[in-house]
């Protein structure tokens, strides 16, 4: 249930399941950091500060609140309260709206009498500020100011001095300038927050008519997730890492197959163009201090390829480390937070693979894992999400102290923690593997001619060559199609074999990138023997004919059981006996 | 919907705000009735029957409610229609 509490959330959803959700998180046990917190409210607080409670308990800190009197915000931090003194707050959160404005310009104001309106509204501010500064000496948090929802003067609103929207501005601004130059001093920033959310829908007048809210309750649980943002971010619990897919996550296409040339990126496609911009959102955070990593399923040349490429952004020296290999992808996260020395809770991880983020999940603790969809949404999802709530930004410190801070957990290395064969039983994976079928050859010779690494001969089929095989007995031919609960990823996987006596030579075995490290390969080789079987086969004779791509196959029939009985150069041929085959598969459903 | 179905769904609703698994809800049920319902819960039950049903009571329907039986009056009302 505590996904409901990951941006983007389903506010109903999180109103309505509120004590469940607090229940669980408290379930937890974990370590809190417990906080006190001082919610000084313009307006109704009470579902801002359930809902600030639960984003809280996710960042691991628990709240003990002290909320004012309803509406008594500027009364409880100008007079002496000995109530809030004995509560004796580690910070303020000041939620004040527009609705607190008291002296609003009209049009028949003349210059001097807003701009003394402007002054006196905000010296009420600083002097409030001043105030809590002097008593409790802690941080405080304050809302700036939501635009109207109306505008008497239009777009001039905005525009002319005697406009509600200028005057709200002009004092976001000033609000600005002081936050700028008092460090204790935070900005909520409502004003961004309701753009964002949508003005008409935050504004939301009945809900102030009918409960004093000074917004949509339906805004709130966004409300309360900006502010416990920011309340991590003062407790140190930003994250300080982005890890990142490369297939399909920092380009479009998959670079062991494509190569460079074949990937999208750049301004000559629309998805280039998407790419790059994410590419360009993602070099941005190293300037914010943020630490960037790969972690990609893929050999460090093709990774380096893909990442060489003339029209992208982001180059290998821009990370930290470059995971590219194709070990399960927490195992390399739990080396990436050993080598960058901080801890796997200090990591986001990126990646388009619904599997792959389901591993990391499962196999880490505490990295954050925004679910992407599509590349036009990659931004906005992991921007809303807050990961890197930055509450001060020096120069000094950004790159010095982001490479070599040491106030991080040591983790030591973990082992696997959970059973990878147990993991991929939760897949509940389905393999179709039948002799070819007209309905696929298409597709068939579509996968000769593009899957370069996972493939033994790399022998290129036409459709036609492949419809030859197809009326040919002296073959066995199969293909496997894989699918698990999160989809079906088609016909991922080839084998042909020619048949010679009681031997069969294998002339063709790819297997597409996309279900690597799911024993797909077993599954096909199983099927292979049967029908070797059937057909009265005792040997079956495997080959490697290396390429600048298929390295990662180099021992494949090795591993399959198969000896060594020949080299030449460095293409090597394989036998194995069938007389003793045991069958290898035990962890997908095979449909014959 | 008939009626009956509706009170069924609006006492789940209840049981869960009030976290009352045992919460009986009847027509005549009002705030004297269960001693945690105050004016903040209230936004709380307002809302939870809004996303439930699918609709948003107007403010007059909600200022003139008087009891679970007249909440029931409009829901009945708003989703036949």
């Amino acid at each position: 249930m505590l996904h409901l509490l990951d941006y983007p959330f389903d506010s109903q959803t999180i109103m309505k399941k509120r004590r469940g959700l607090k229940r669980e998180l408290l379930s937890f046990g974990g370590n809190f950091l417990d906080k006190k917190v001082a919610i000084l409210g313009g307006s109704t607080t009470k579902d801002i500060t359930e809902i600030l409670e639960l984003f809280l308990l996710k960042n691991n800190i628990k709240p003990a609140f002290y909320e004012s009197e309803f509406g008594q915000y500027w009364e409880d931090a100008i007079f002496d309260n000995p109530i809030l003194e004995e509560f004796s707050p580690d910070l303020f959160y000041i939620h004040t709206s527009n609705r607190n404005l008291q002296h609003y310009p009209s049009p028949s104001s003349s210059k001097k009498e807003i701009d003394q309106s402007l002054s006196n509204e905000f010296t009420r501010y600083e002097k409030m500020w001043d105030s809590l500064r002097k008593k409790y000496g802690c941080l405080v948090i304050q809302n700036n100011f939501e635009l109207p929802f109306f505008r008497i003067l239009g777009n001039l609103d905005s525009v002319d001095f005697r406009g509600r929207t200028n005057y709200i501005l002009k004092l976001n601004s000033m609000f600005a300038t002081y936050a700028e130059n008092n460090a204790d001093l935070i900005i909520n920033d409502i004003n961004y927050l309701s753009a964002s959310f949508g003005l008409q829908k935050w504004s939301a007048p009945q809900d102030w008519y009918l409960y004093k809210y000074s917004l949509a309750i339906s805004a709130i649980p966004f409300l309360s997730f900006s502010v416990a943002n920011l309340i991590k971010a003062v407790y140190g619990k930003n994250k300080k890492a982005l890890i990142l897919d490369l297939d399909n996550t920092l380009w479009e296409g998959v670079i062991g197959d494509d190569g460079p040339e074949g990937i999208e990126i750049g301004e000559e496609t629309s998805l280039g163009q998407a790419y790059r911009e994410f590419q360009s959102y993602i070099k941005m955070h190293k300037d914010i201090g943020i630490l960037l990593a790969i972690n990609s399923k893929n050999d460090l040349e093709n990774a380096v390829s893909g990442l060489t490429h003339p029209d992208g952004l982001l180059r290998p020296e821009d990370f930290q480390v470059i995971k590219a290999n194709w070990n399960n992808k927490d195992a390399n996260i739990r080396e990436i937070a050993q080598e960058l020395n901080l801890g796997a809770d200090s990591f986001v991880f990126v990646d388009d693979n619904i599997v792959e983020r389901d591993i990391v999940k499962k196999g880490t603790q505490g990295v954050a894992v925004p679910e992407i969809v599509t590349v036009e949404s990659y931004i906005t999802t992991i921007d809303k999400a807050g990961y890197f709530e930055i509450i001060e930004l020096s120069k000094e410190d950004i790159v010095r102290n982001q490479m070599y801070k040491v106030n991080v957990e040591r983790k030591t290395a973990q082992k696997e923690f959970f059973d990878y064969t147990e993991y991929l039983l939760s897949l509940e994976m389905i393999a179709d593997i039948k002799t070819f079928e007209s309905i696929y050859v298409s597709r068939i010779a579509q996968l000769t001619n593009k899957t370069n690494q996972f493939n033994l001969t790399t022998k290129r089929f036409s459709q036609s060559e492949i419809e030859l095989i197809m009326a040919d007995d002296l073959t066995i031919k199969i293909s496997g199609r894989l699918r698990d609960k999160f989809g079906d990823n088609g016909v991922t996987s080839l084998v042909i074999g020619t048949i010679e006596d009681t031997i069969m030579n294998i002339e063709l075995w790819l297997m597409s990138c996309r279900v690597l490290k799911r024993n797909m390969e077993f599954a096909m080789m199983d099927a292979l023997v049967e029908e070797a079987l059937e057909k009265g086969i005792k040997t079956i004779k495997g080959y490697y004919i290396k390429t600048a791509k298929n390295q990662m196959v180099k021992e494949f029939y090795g591993s399959m059981g198969f000896k060594l009985i020949g080299q030449e150069g460095e293409n090597t041929i394989w036998q194995l006996e069938l007389e003793a085959y045991q069958s290898l598969n035990k962890v997908i459903q095979v449909n014959v | 919907m008939q009626r009956e179905e509706i009170l069924k769904q609006v006492t789940d609703i209840f049981r869960d705000t009030f976290d009352d698994q045992e919460l009986i809800v009847g027509d005549k049920t009002n705030a004297i009735d269960i001693p945690e319902w105050d004016s903040l819960i209230q936004i709380e039950l307002i809302c939870a029957h809004e996303a439930h049903f699918g609709f948003k009571f107007g403010m007059r329907e909600i200022l003139g409610m008087k009891n679970v039986g007249e909440m029931i009056d409009i829901i009945q009302d708003r989703v036949n229609l």
